[in-house]
C-alpha cells in the first residue's frame, strides 16, 4: 500500500500543482484573450500553447521527480500528472456547464469551455480534453527518455518557433517595413500567426542549425584555435566591427517605437551595471540603489531647466554634476551601513531610498525641487547643435553610456578592487584577514554603483524632459535586483540579457497588458526553480576547468584521495 | 625584544569578559603554543591580536612595534597573518584564486611567484589541484589552502587556530608536520589548538587558557607533564 503511493506520489502531486496552474491561467481569462492571436495561422492559437506548454511542463517535472530510475514507473507519473492537470479543466467544464460559475468567476464562460474542449459537446468535449493530458504527459516522457542534446535541439527549436509566434507583432512590421523583405514576411506570416512553412522552416532551421554545432561545433573551434594570431584576430575584429555596424542601425531598422523599448532597456543596462557591482561584484544588496537614479535625474532637472529658473545648463555641463553628486551620495550612503551585512543592509538601504523619494516630493523642497508636480521642461542633450530628442538618437546617447559602463566594468572586474569585492563577497572577515581594507572597498563599490545610478538618470531627465518622484519608486530598485539575478549575478552580459527579458520583453507583450504582472511572477519563479544561476552566468570557473582538455581540473572522488595528500615527508 | 608581546589584554563581547588580563610573549623563531577548551576565548585571542576584534584595554607589541589599535588590513602588511578557526577558504574560487587572494597585500609580481613556489613546494598537492574549485577540496586539502593562502602574504607571525579541526588522524599528523617545517623554516607561530598532545609536541612554550585567563604558562614539556594539564586537556 505504502509502496503502491510513494510509486503515484509525485505525479498527483506535481498534477495538482499542474492542475491549480492550468485553471488559474483558464479563470483569469488568459486562454481567451490570448487566443485571439495564432502561433501557426488557425492551427495553433496562444492560449491553447499556454496550457500546453505548462502541462507538458509539469509531466516533466513529475518524471524528473520520480525517485526510482525506473522508465516505466516515471512514465506513469508523468501520465498521472498530466491527466490531473486537464482533470481539473475537465472538472472545471463538466461543473460550469451545469452551474453557472459565472456570477463568481467571469471568465468562467460558455466561450471559455468551448475553446477548452475544441468546440466539441457533451462527453466528447470532456474526452478532448483529457486525451490532451495524455498527449502531454507522453510528449513529457519522450521528453524526459531523449539524450540530453536531442532534448536540447528540440526544446530549443520549438521555443524559437512559439517565440516568434509570440513576437509576431514586433518582427513582421520590421521585415514589411524594409522593401526586399516583405517576401520573407510573406513567407513567415500571416496577419494572424505564422504560416505552417514558416514555423516547420524555423523549427528546421534552428534544429539543423543546432545539431550541426553539436556535431562539428567541436571542430570548428579547434579549426579557430589552430588558427593564426594574425588570423583569429582577423576574425575578432570582423564580428567586432558587424556587431558594432549592427548596434550602429539598429534603431533605424527598428523604428520608432521599438527604438523607444531600445532605449529603456539601455537605461536598465546601465541601472543594472551599477547595481551589479554593488551586489554582483560586492555581494552587498543594496535596496535604495533607485535612490542614486533619483539624485541623477533630479540634479540634471535642476541644473538644465529654465522652469526653476536657477540655472540654465545644457545637459552636457550638468551631467558631471549629475555623476559626481551621485558619487557623493553613495559615499554618504555607504558609511553609515558599513558595518552591516546582509538582511539588515536590505532593510537600511531600502530605508535610504524611501528618505530620497519623500525628499523630492515633499512641500519642503518643493520651491528647489517642483514637489509631486515634478520638474518639466528638461531640455534635451545636444550633439554639435542637434537636439537628440527621437528615440532613434537618445539611443546612441544611452548607447556611448553602456559601452562605457560596460568597460569600466569590466576593468574594475580584473582589477585589484575587483578582486577585494570577490573576497569581500565570500567572506568578510578573512577578506579582512588577507589584507583588505573593507572600508574603502566598501565605499568604492557603493560610490562606482551610485555613479553609474545617477548617469543613468541624468539621460533619463533629458530623454523624458521630466521628472516626477513617483517615478523612483521602489519597485525600480526591486526590478533592477531582479534582472540581475535573472541574467545571472556578477555577469555583465547576464544584465543586458537580464534587462532585455524583464524589461524588455514586457514592453513589447503590452497587449497582454493586464496579465503581465502575473506572468512576470511566475517566470520569476519559474526560472529560480529551474536555473537558478541565471540565463547568462559568470563564466569564470567554467573556463578555468576547461583550460585544459584532459579533464584534469575536474574534481576527482576526494574520500579515495584523502591518504595521499599528506605533504611528503620534510 | 620579543616578536609578539601581549600585555594586559582585556577583550569583551557587549558584557561578556572573553579576555581578562591575558599576557603573553612569542620569542622570534618559536613556535607557541595556547591550549584551552572550547570556549576557553582562543579564538578570541588571536582575533584581538590581527585586528579583528578590539581589545577594551591592554597593548599588542610586534617587535616593539605597537599593534593595537591598527585596522585588521595595516596589521597584515606588519607580517601578522591569521589562519582562522574552520579554514574558511574562499568555496566558490580556485585555489589558486584563493593563494592569489593571500597575496593581496603583495604588489610585486616577482615575489608573489617566489611565495607560490614555495607554497607549492610544501603543499604538492594544491599545485595538482590549482585550477579546481576549492569547496569541493577535502579537509585536509583545505586546511592545506587555508595555511598556503596566509603564508602568500609573507607572515613573520603567523597565528594559527584549530589547524586540526575536524581532520583524521592521518592528515593531523601531516598538518603538524607541516607547521614544524614552516617554523625551521623561520616563521614564528602562535598556534591555538585543543588538541594538547600534539600541541604541546610540536611547540617550545605553552600556555594554558580558561574562561579567558591564563592560569598556567611554562615549557611544552613541562606543561605535558603537568598533572592538572594532563588531567585536563590530554585525557589521562
Ligand atoms: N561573537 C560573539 N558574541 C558573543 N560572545 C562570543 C562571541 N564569540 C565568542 N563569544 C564567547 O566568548 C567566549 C570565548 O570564545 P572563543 O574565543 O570562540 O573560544 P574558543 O576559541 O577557545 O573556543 C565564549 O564564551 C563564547 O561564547
Ligand atoms: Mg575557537
Amino acid at each position: 500500500m505504502t509502496r503502491a503511493r510513494s510509486i503515484w506520489q509525485h505525479g498527483v502531486k506535481t498534477g495538482i500543482i499542474g492542475g491549480v496552474a492550468v485553471l488559474i491561467i483558464a479563470l483569469v481569462g488568459m486562454v481567451q484573450s490570448f487566443n485571439k492571436r495564432d502561433i501557426i495561422f488557425e492551427v495553433v492559437a496562444m492560449g491553447h500553447t499556454l496550457l500546453v506548454i505548462t502541462a507538458v511542463l509539469m509531466g516533466y517535472v513529475a518524471a524528473k521527480r520520480t525517485p526510482r530510475d525506473d522508465g516505466l514507473i516515471q512514465y506513469v507519473n508523468t501520465i498521472v500528472c498530466s491527466l490531473i492537470t486537464s482533470g481539473f479543466l475537465a472538472l472545471l467544464v463538466v461543473v460550469g456547464r451545469s452551474v453557472n460559475l459565472r456570477a463568481v468567476l467571469v471568465n468562467a464562460s460558455p466561450v471559455l469551455y468551448k475553446a477548452l474542449t475544441l468546440g466539441f459537446d457533451g462527453a466528447a468535449g470532456i474526452l478532448i480534453i483529457l486525451l490532451f493530458g495524455v498527449i502531454c504527459g507522453s510528449v513529457a516522457a519522450l521528453l524526459y527518455y531523449l539524450p540530453p542534446v536531442v532534448r536540447r535541439v528540440t526544446i530549443i527549436s520549438l521555443s524559437a518557433m512559439i517565440g516568434a509566434g509570440v513576437l509576431q507583432e514586433l518582427i513582421r512590421p520590421v521585415l514589411l517595413s524594409w522593401g526586399p523583405m516583405a517576401v520573407i514576411a510573406d513567407y513567415f506570416y500571416t496577419s494572424n500567426g505564422l504560416t505552417i512553412a514558416g514555423a516547420v522552416t524555423i523549427v528546421v532551421f534552428i534544429a539543423a542549425g543546432m545539431t550541426v554545432w553539436t556535431l562539428r561545433g567541436e571542430s570548428i573551434k579547434s579549426h579557430y584555435s589552430h588558427l593564426s594570431g594574425g588570423s583569429q584576430r582577423g576574425i575578432k575584429i570582423g564580428s567586432f566591427v558587424a556587431l558594432a555596424f549592427v548596434l550602429i542601425v539598429l534603431p533605424h531598422v527598428l523604428g520608432l517605437f521599438l527604438s523607444e523599448v531600445l532605449t529603456i532597456v539601455g537605461l536598465y543596462v546601465l541601472l543594472g551595471l551599477g547595481l551589479n557591482i554593488v551586489v554582483g561584484y560586492a555581494g552587498m544588496l543594496d535596496l535604495g540603489y533607485v535612490a542614486f537614479f533619483a539624485i541623477g535625474s533630479y540634479v540634471t532637472a535642476v541644473l538644465t531647466s529654465p522652469e526653476l529658473g536657477f540655472y540654465s545648463l545644457t545637459f552636457w555641463q550638468a551631467l558631471p554634476f549629475a555623476v559626481v553628486l551621485g558619487i557623493l551620495s553613495g559615499v554618504l550612503l555607504g558609511i553609515p551601513v558599513l558595518k552591516m551585512r546582509g538582511d539588515y543592509l536590505a532593510i537600511a538601504t531600502l530605508g535610504f531610498g524611501e528618505i530620497i523619494r519623500i525628499l523630492v516630493i515633499s512641500d519642503f523642497l518643493r520651491p528647489w525641487l517642483g514637489g509631486a508636480q515634478g520638474i518639466k521642461a528638461i531640455p534635451k542633450a545636444s550633439v554639435f547643435g542637434f537636439a537628440l530628442a527621437q528615440p532613434q538618437y537618445i539611443y546612441y546617447l544611452i548607447l556611448a553610456g553602456c559601452i562605457l559602463v560596460v568597460f569600466i566594468s569590466l576593468r574594475l572586474k580584473d582589477s585589484r578592487m575587483g578582486r577585494a569585492w570577490m573576497a569581500m563577497r565570500e567572506d568578510e572577515d578573512v577578506a579582512q584577514a588577507m589584507g583588505i581594507n573593507l572600508v574603502s572597498t566598501k565605499l568604492l563599490a557603493f560610490a562606482t554603483g551610485a555613479g553609474f545610478s545617477a548617469l543613468s538618470g541624468a539621460i533619463f531627465a533629458s530623454k523624458l524632459g521630466s521628472v516626477y518622484p513617483h517615478s523612483f519608486s521602489v519597485f525600480i530598485s526591486i526590478n533592477i535586483i531582479c534582472l540581475i539575478i535573472v541574467g545571472g549575478m556578477g555577469s555583465i552580459p547576464g544584465v543586458i540579457v537580464g534587462a532585455a527579458a524583464l524589461v524588455g520583453l514586457p514592453e513589447l507583450l503590452r497587449e497582454f497588458a493586464d496579465f503581465r504582472l502575473l506572468v512576470y511572477g511566475a517566470a520569476l519563479v519559474a526560472m529560480m526553480l529551474l536555473r537558478p544561476e541565471g540565463l547568462w552566468p559568470e563564466v569564470r570557473h567554467k573556463i578555468e576547468l576547461h583550460e585544459d582538455e584532459n579533464g584534469s581540473g575536474q574534481p576527482e572522488d576526494l574520500s579515495a584521495a584523502e591518504p595521499a595528500s599528506q605533504p611528503q615527508g620534510g | 625584544m620579543a616578536m609578539l608581546e601581549i600585555e594586559h589584554l582585556n577583550t569583551y563581547y557587549g558584557h561578556i569578559h572573553a579576555l581578562r588580563d591575558v599576557s603573553i610573549t612569542v620569542e622570534k623563531g618559536e613556535i607557541v603554543t595556547m591550549i584551552g577548551a572550547n570556549g576557553a576565548g582562543k579564538s578570541t585571542m588571536l582575533k584581538t591580536t590581527s585586528g579583528l576584534l578590539r581589545p577594551r584595554t591592554g597593548t599588542i607589541q610586534l617587535e616593539g612595534e605597537e599593534l593595537t589599535r591598527l585596522a585588521p588590513h595595516t596589521i597584515v602588511t606588519k607580517g601578522v597573518v591569521q589562519v582562522p578557526e574552520g579554514r574558511r577558504i574562499f568555496g566558490q574560487l580556485t585555489v589558486m584564486e584563493n593563494l592569489d587572494m593571500g597575496a593581496f597585500t603583495c604588489r610585486d609580481g616577482g615575489r608573489i611567484q617566489k611565495n607560490l613556489d614555495r607554497v607549492f613546494d610544501l603543499f604538492p598537492r594544491l599545485k595538482e589541484r590549482s585550477k579546481q574549485v576549492a569547496g569541493t577540496l577535502s579537509g585536509g586539502e583545505q586546511q592545506m589552502l587555508a595555511m598556503g593562502r596566509a603564508l602568500m602574504a609573507e607572515p613573520r607571525l603567523l597565528l594559527l587556530d584549530e589547524p586540526s579541526m575536524g581532520l583524521a588522524p592521518v592528515l593531523v599528523d601531516s598538518i603538524f608536520d607541516t607547521i614544524s617545517r614552516l617554523n625551521n623554516a623561520g616563521t614564528t607561530i602562535l598556534l591555538v589548538e585543543q588538541n594538547a598532545r600534539m600541541a604541546l609536541q610540536v611547540a617550545s612554550r605553552g600556555y594554558v587558557l580558561q574562561t579567558g585567563q591564563i592560569v598556567l604558562s611554562d615549557s611544552a614539556e613541562n606543561l605535558a607533564s603537568n598533572e592538572m594539564v594532563r588531567r585536563a586537556y590530554l585525557g589521562e
